[in-house]
């Protein structure tokens, strides 16, 4: 076709017209149906060198920690709605995403999360009723990143993703990539959403990692929606495809399996430990809750598309594969149930207990070398409210 | 003992720096083979290899981002920013990742970096290569933010930022990287990094600087000597935390105070030492506090920089409306 105005060929600037946004099509990797109908797939394996019995272990711990950070997210949310906490990021349909990504760890690994993965940080050993903290407004992350190797959650969109590969930096020169000791040898991962990717600091978390072929695997959890806007809003080829102009794999894997999930992560990292550089993983899943319990996803988008990503619930394909194939009894799904009742008691408690913070804690933690001007700001602070009746100070 | 320019100065207390500990890495564009546009970093690669010493892709987000997480990996980056008008990019990681982290973390994660930035105007330059963005910084809890003004300062002040727990925007007058040459003893005690010195004493009024317009402030006050004028002369060197003790100690004195920089006066950081002075001298004061500075415009084209900055003249002015309350 040429323009009608200048007689330009502009017929040859044509984009790939195979890329479409949703087509699942062989690119995606699959194990696990939503039907839970084991499937293989010509790249990636999961269980590879497990005997059955061990296989079936990891796959009812999977259903395990998905069933319980389903309730950790359940429960937040109620707690939200009581008032107890001001604001809660759900997981809701991302369970598989966060879990075959966080069980693919080794302890020397380390995360950079979003605000969203508390499923992450349960893989991470972080404790749960830690992660209430910023929510409640009693703290802004009170885990010690160093103690789980698990940072703090990061609010801007994507800024923590330059600090992964930065981190990546620093494992490089500490000389733990590639030296083939599986206790040594680390890699990071950057989690980031699909909203994210149009950040210049992630592109630019891309370049970095590229250009120094740093230990990272960027693990973006393609859930459909940043808040309000769909996918298109954000581009125009499947985001797994970004990472070849960037020179690095890209792979899409479907979110809500966490076997592909797991295996196609297990490689990522074992690539990124191997010292072969960065990955791209696109998590293709679903927020099946809303963006925060702040949102209404019912202005913005239809309860048909919700209805259908239900069939694809994560959590319903393991159970679904575990029962057919007699790897579960009903005495064990019981016990999980029993287990997330407990975990949501655990959290109420534990939520209700949380210290408030006092006003005059927070000028200590600014500088690591206290300034005299902020320390007499402090006092002068503390004198003015030791004016008041005791009560009324606080 | 050995003479030093300002660039010399850096680079020598930054080779230091990097002998002294091992984590000390210094990243950003250019930084390598040539050494920086201003050299600063000259042969520090050679010496020290391409892991201590990073070339940067072109993304100044990115070299702080990064550097954020290489600080909490253990290093101590001292990350440079080719001109104060590209830091920007980098403005959010700065503001919300660098400053805050300390905080956000209660401690458990400290920011031991240095971002030096090449400030100010005078070198004929084109846009964006002339800013003074300190009170941007300064205005955010938990950077730090020194300015040197001179070799001796930029030899010590460069390892005291390094060996900082808290993150330091380093800001250097590039102005005087190449001017002037002083001796620089290696071997003395320096000062600490957060103290502001008195550099000229004086009697009539008290004249508040840091970085370039020190040079300019010491010039008028002994012009003004000539005339019978004894003006006390202030290199504030710290920028946040500010050191005030020099200042109200000074003021209350001569009564009579003028804030020199390059900035633009609204809002700067003339407005936060006129207020500060006014609330713990008010009594001794003679006059307002006067404020000299860059207009509150954009920096201007080269051709008129030297009207537009703050020079010996203008500062002369003000002392005389100073003196004449």
């Amino acid at each position: 076709m040429s323009s009608a105005v200048d007689g330009a060929d502009t017929g040859a600037l044509t984009t790939d017209p195979t890329t479409d946004l949703h087509e699942a099509g062989p690119e995606l990797v699959q194990l696990l149906t939503p039907e839970g109908e084991r499937v293989d797939h010509a790249r990636f394996t999961f269980g590879a060198g497990l005997s059955a019995e061990e296989e079936a272990e990891r796959i009812r711990g999977f259903y395990r920690d998905m069933a319980l950070v389903r309730r950790l997210d359940v429960e937040a949310t109620a707690l939200q709605r009581h008032g107890e906490l001001g604001l809660w990021a759900q997981l809701l349909g991302q369970e598989a995403a966060q879990i075959g990504a966080g069980r693919a760890l080794r302890p020397q690994d380390f995360v950079f999360p979003t605000y969203r993965e508390h499923g992450v940080a349960w893989c991470r050993g972080v404790d749960p009723v830690e992660l209430l903290g910023l929510f409640r407004g009693v703290d802004q992350g009170a885990w010690d990143p160093k103690a789980n190797n698990f940072g703090l959650y990061t609010i801007v969109i994507g800024a923590q993703t330059l600090h992964a590969v930065g981190y990546a930096m620093g494992v490089q020169r500490d000389g733990h990539v590639g030296t083939g000791d599986p206790e040594r040898d680390t890699a990071v991962v950057a989690h980031f959403g699909d909203g994210a990717s149009s950040q210049g600091d992630v592109n630019e978390a891309f370049v970095f990692a590229a250009s120094y072929n740093a230990p990272v695997v960027f693990f973006c959890q393609n859930n459909q929606w940043a808040i309000s806007e769909p996918i298109e809003r954000q581009t125009r080829i499947p985001l797994y495809q970004r990472a070849k102009g960037f020179g690095f794999p890209g792979v899409r894997v479907d979110g809500n399996d966490v076997l592909a999930t797991h295996a196609v992560m297990e490689a990522a990292l074992q690539r990124a430990r191997d010292g072969q550089g960065p990955t791209f993983v696109e998590a293709y899943t679903y927020r099946m809750g809303a963006h925060t319990t702040t949102d209404d996803p019912t202005r913005y988008r239809l309860s048909d598309e919700l209805e259908q990503w239900k069939l694809k619930d994560p959590i319903e394909r393991v159970k679904a594969y575990l029962t057919r194939n007699g790897l579960v009894d009903q005495a064990f799904l019981a016990e999980v149930d029993e287990e997330a009742e407990a975990l949501g008691r655990r959290l109420r408690e534990g939520c209700h207990a949380l210290p408030d913070p006092h006003v005059l804690d927070v000028f200590d933690q600014v500088y690591a070398e206290q300034t005299e001007e902020l320390a007499e700001q402090k006092a002068g602070y503390a004198a003015y409210l030791d004016t008041f009746e005791p009560e009324a100070a606080r | 003992m050995t003479t030093m320019t300002l660039a010399k100065a850096l680079n020598a207390g930054l080779r230091r720096a990097m002998e002294d500990d091992p984590k000390v890495l210094v990243m950003g564009e250019d930084v390598g083979k040539l050494g920086g546009v201003f050299r600063i970093t000259d042969g520090l690669q050679k010496d020290f290899g391409e892991e201590r010493v990073i070339d940067s892709p072109l993304a100044e987000s990115g070299i702080v981002g990064t550097a954020v997480g290489l600080a909490m990996r253990g290093y101590r980056p001292v990350v440079e920013i080719q001109f104060d008008g590209f830091v920007y990019p980098a403005y959010d990681q700065i503001v919300s990742q660098v400053a805050k982290l300390h905080f956000r973390s209660g401690g458990k994660i400290p920011m031991p970096m240095v971002i030096r930035i090449p400030f100010g105007g005078g070198i004929g330059a084109v846009e964006h290569h002339s800013e003074s963005p300190e009170a941007q910084f300064a205005h955010t809890p938990g950077l730090k933010v020194v300015a040197c003004s001179n070799p001796v300062d930029g030899y010590w002040m460069i390892q005291q930022a390094v060996a900082s727990d808290d993150p330091v925007v380093f800001l250097e007058p590039k102005r005087q990287y190449h001017a002037d040459k002083a001796e620089v003893d290696e071997d003395a005690v320096p000062d600490p990094l957060h103290v502001s010195r008195v550099v000229r004493a004086g009697e009539h009024a008290t004249l508040l600087a840091y970085g370039p317009t020190v040079k300019v402030c010491y010039a008028a006050a002994t012009a003004a000597a000539e005339e019978g004028k004894e003006l006390e002369v202030i290199d504030l060197r710290t920028l946040s935390p500010l050191d005030m003790a020099p200042v109200y100690d000074s003021v209350s004195r001569t009564g009579r105070a003028v804030v020199v920089h390059e900035a633009h006066v609204n809002l700067g950081l003339g407005a936060e030492l006129a207020a500060r002075v006014t609330e713990r001298c008010f009594y001794s004061l003679q006059a307002p506090v006067l404020r000299v500075g860059g207009f509150d415009t954009p920096y201007p084209p080269a051709r008129v920089e030297e009207e537009w900055l703050p020079d010996l003249d203008r500062v002369l002015d003000a002392v005389d409306r100073t003196l004449a309350y």
